[in-house]
């Protein structure tokens, strides 16, 4: 048996009944990685091997972005060349304290989480599992590939704009991006603070709802971490869906969306229908404005978190002269053309003269589209979309034009300015073999609805037993 | 708007990134097409829109001024690039 291939919650099954060890799932995946990872590239830098000495429970793979204490972590950038994270990140350190551990290797990504394709990473392109001529999504592309190829049993990633679902869509697993303030981000490099939310991704939503469990809850070392309750959400695991409200937005059933995609969207509707979900069209108003919004405040936000690379405490630096000079060599030696295209962006947005007319009107039209949502919440349980509009493209297909990247996430990058959750997971597979993601959407703090109408999707269909032949 | 290389290079000098020429003439017609597909916000009327400040409904988050355990120096200085004793070393500001 190939204990790569299962779920998270079949080996903890095994590892209860003392059937398998650890041992074994580590050593698994590591000839598994021996045996793909030169192809598919999910996992960075030269060193393969797991830490198998430290095994127990089910490994985790992290997402480059994300401290693991004594493991380099670079944020797949030339800049935090070298840099090794002298704490542990929450998340890990709540990965460790619910019995399971870290794998031991990081996973690609674009540089800061800047890209929707993993080609703007430091150390090249993470390769689609389905088809290695495309890209796997972004950022999180070594997260979603990994989980894909069986190189990994579960993963963590982080989500900005779409860095968790867009990925999961385009490689066939499931991928949630919590409620903001769901998931402490203590010990992940930050990109945009009002936006980033760190979440699992996995080969099912039984996974999800378990790694969920392990990462949600308060945390005094991020203040915009929310102190309430966190429910167990293997309670959400419910086959069943009558009665429950959907609201499928026009504005995302519109041109630039790929009739493949639409077709599989339309498949999927009519099966929750047949199990009793009601729908209904909804509108959301602003959504043209979303992805203008976002690149606004994200870019924003990034050069200001960006500024502390300034090489005097860690990572890179170049020769210089003198402090400008180091700061100036070093920022543009470190970091590579997206991160230099965002960071001028964002000091543009933020500068004397442009402030009110782009920065502070992002913010007010950032409210516009919140209020969308929460009028549709006031009748709806929750939305269905695509996650992406269009499956998979090719590695090169988009890299020379920055705007047409950005549009790739215009249906996932709502949910991040509106604070809501989504899951992306898969519901078709195109003519081409490459899979289709479906996107739920719910208001704040409502993770159990998602988890509950995406396993009963997922207990009626079999798009999630589809795996890439490698 | 248009967005010409003295922009870009001032911007640029804000951001202390330093600029090929060849680099400046790209991006300055890279973010003249984003920032004229950003120019649609424009068209919104936004008067009395307040602006969002924190997505969730959550007021000043304040704790106890306690001191707690910190990471030891050693670990601190451990990524420096350069370091002396318990500080970290950059160019000579002063002349």
């Amino acid at each position: 048996m190939e204990l790569n291939k299962l779920t998270a919650h079949e080996l903890i099954q095994k590892l209860n009944s003392k059937e398998i060890t650890a041992k074994d799932i580590f050593s698994a995946l590591d000839n598994r990685i021996k045996e793909i990872d030169h192809k598919v590239k999910a996992y960075v830098r030269a060193e393969k091997d797991t830490n198998s000495t430290e095994a127990t429970g089910i490994p985790v793979s992290i997402k480059d972005n994300i401290s693991t204490n004594g493991y380099r972590t670079e944020c797949c950038s030339k800049i935090l060349e070298g840099f090794i994270p002298p704490y542990d990140a929450t998340v890990i350190k709540k990965i460790k304290e619910s019995g399971h551990s870290f794998l031991g290797l990081k996973l690609n990504m674009d540089e800061f989480a800047f890209g929707s394709s993993t080609e703007n990473s430091f150390f090249g392109p993470t390769h689609n599992p389905w088809d290695l001529s495309c890209v796997p999504g972004g950022s999180s592309g070594g997260s979603a590939a990994a989980v894909a190829a069986d190189e990994a049993i579960w993963a963590i990633g982080s989500d900005t704009g779409g860095s968790i679902r867009q990925p999961a869509s385009f490689c066939g697993v499931v991928g949630l991006k919590p409620t903001y303030g769901r998931v402490s981000r203590f010990g992940l490099i930050a990109f945009a603070s009002s936006l980033d939310q760190i979440g699992p991704l996995t080969k099912d939503v039984h996974d999800s709802a378990l790694l969920s469990n392990i990462i949600s809850g308060y945390d005094s070392n991020d203040s915009t971490s929310i102190n309430t309750t966190v429910p167990d959400y293997t309670k959400s695991l419910i086959n069943d869906v009558k009665g429950i409200k959907v609201g499928i937005p026009k504005e995302y059933f519109v041109e630039g969306l790929d009739p493949e995609v639409k077709s599989s969207l339309q498949e999927a509707i009519e099966t929750l229908k047949k199990l009793g979900a009601q729908f209904k069209e909804i509108s959301l108003p602003h959504t043209e404005y979303a992805v203008p919004v976002y690149y606004i405040i994200a870019t924003a936000e990034a050069s200001s978190n960006l500024a502390r690379f300034d090489a005097v405490q860690y990572g890179f630096r170049a020769d210089s002269a003198n402090l400008i000079d180091m700061y100036k060599k070093t920022r543009s030696q470190g970091f590579g053309d997206e991160a230099k295209r965002r960071i001028l962006l964002g000091t543009f947005a933020l500068s004397h003269g442009y402030y009110d007319a782009y920065y502070l009107r992002a913010l007010k039209v950032r409210t516009l589209i919140k209020r969308d949502f929460d009028n549709v919440f006031k009748d709806f349980d929750c939305i269905i979309t695509p996650t992406s509009p269009t499956a998979a493209f090719k590695i090169g297909e988009k890299t020379d034009d920055p705007l047409k990247m950005y549009l790739s996430d215009i249906y996932t990058i709502s949910a991040n300015l509106a604070g809501i959750p989504a899951i992306s997971l898969p519901c078709g597979l195109t003519k081409r073999g490459l899979p289709v993601g479906l996107q739920i959407l719910s208001k704040h703090f409502n993770e159990e609805l998602l988890l509950r109408v995406a396993y009963t999707y997922e207990q009626n269909t079999q798009w999630h037993k589809n795996k890439p032949k490698l | 708007m248009s967005i010409d290389k003295k922009i870009v290079e001032d911007v640029a000098h804000l951001a202390r990134i330093e600029l090929k020429d060849t680099e400046s003439a790209k991006l300055s017609g890279q973010l003249e097409h984003i920032l004229g597909f950003i120019d649609k916000l424009s068209k919104l009327n936004t008067d009395n829109i307040p602006a969002t400040s924190h997505i969730l409904p959550i007021n000043n988050v304040l704790r106890e001024d306690q001191p707690k355990e910190s990471l030891p120096i050693e670990k601190t200085l451990l990524n420096a690039p350069n370091k002396q004793r318990n500080f970290f070393v950059v160019p000579k500001v002063l002349e």
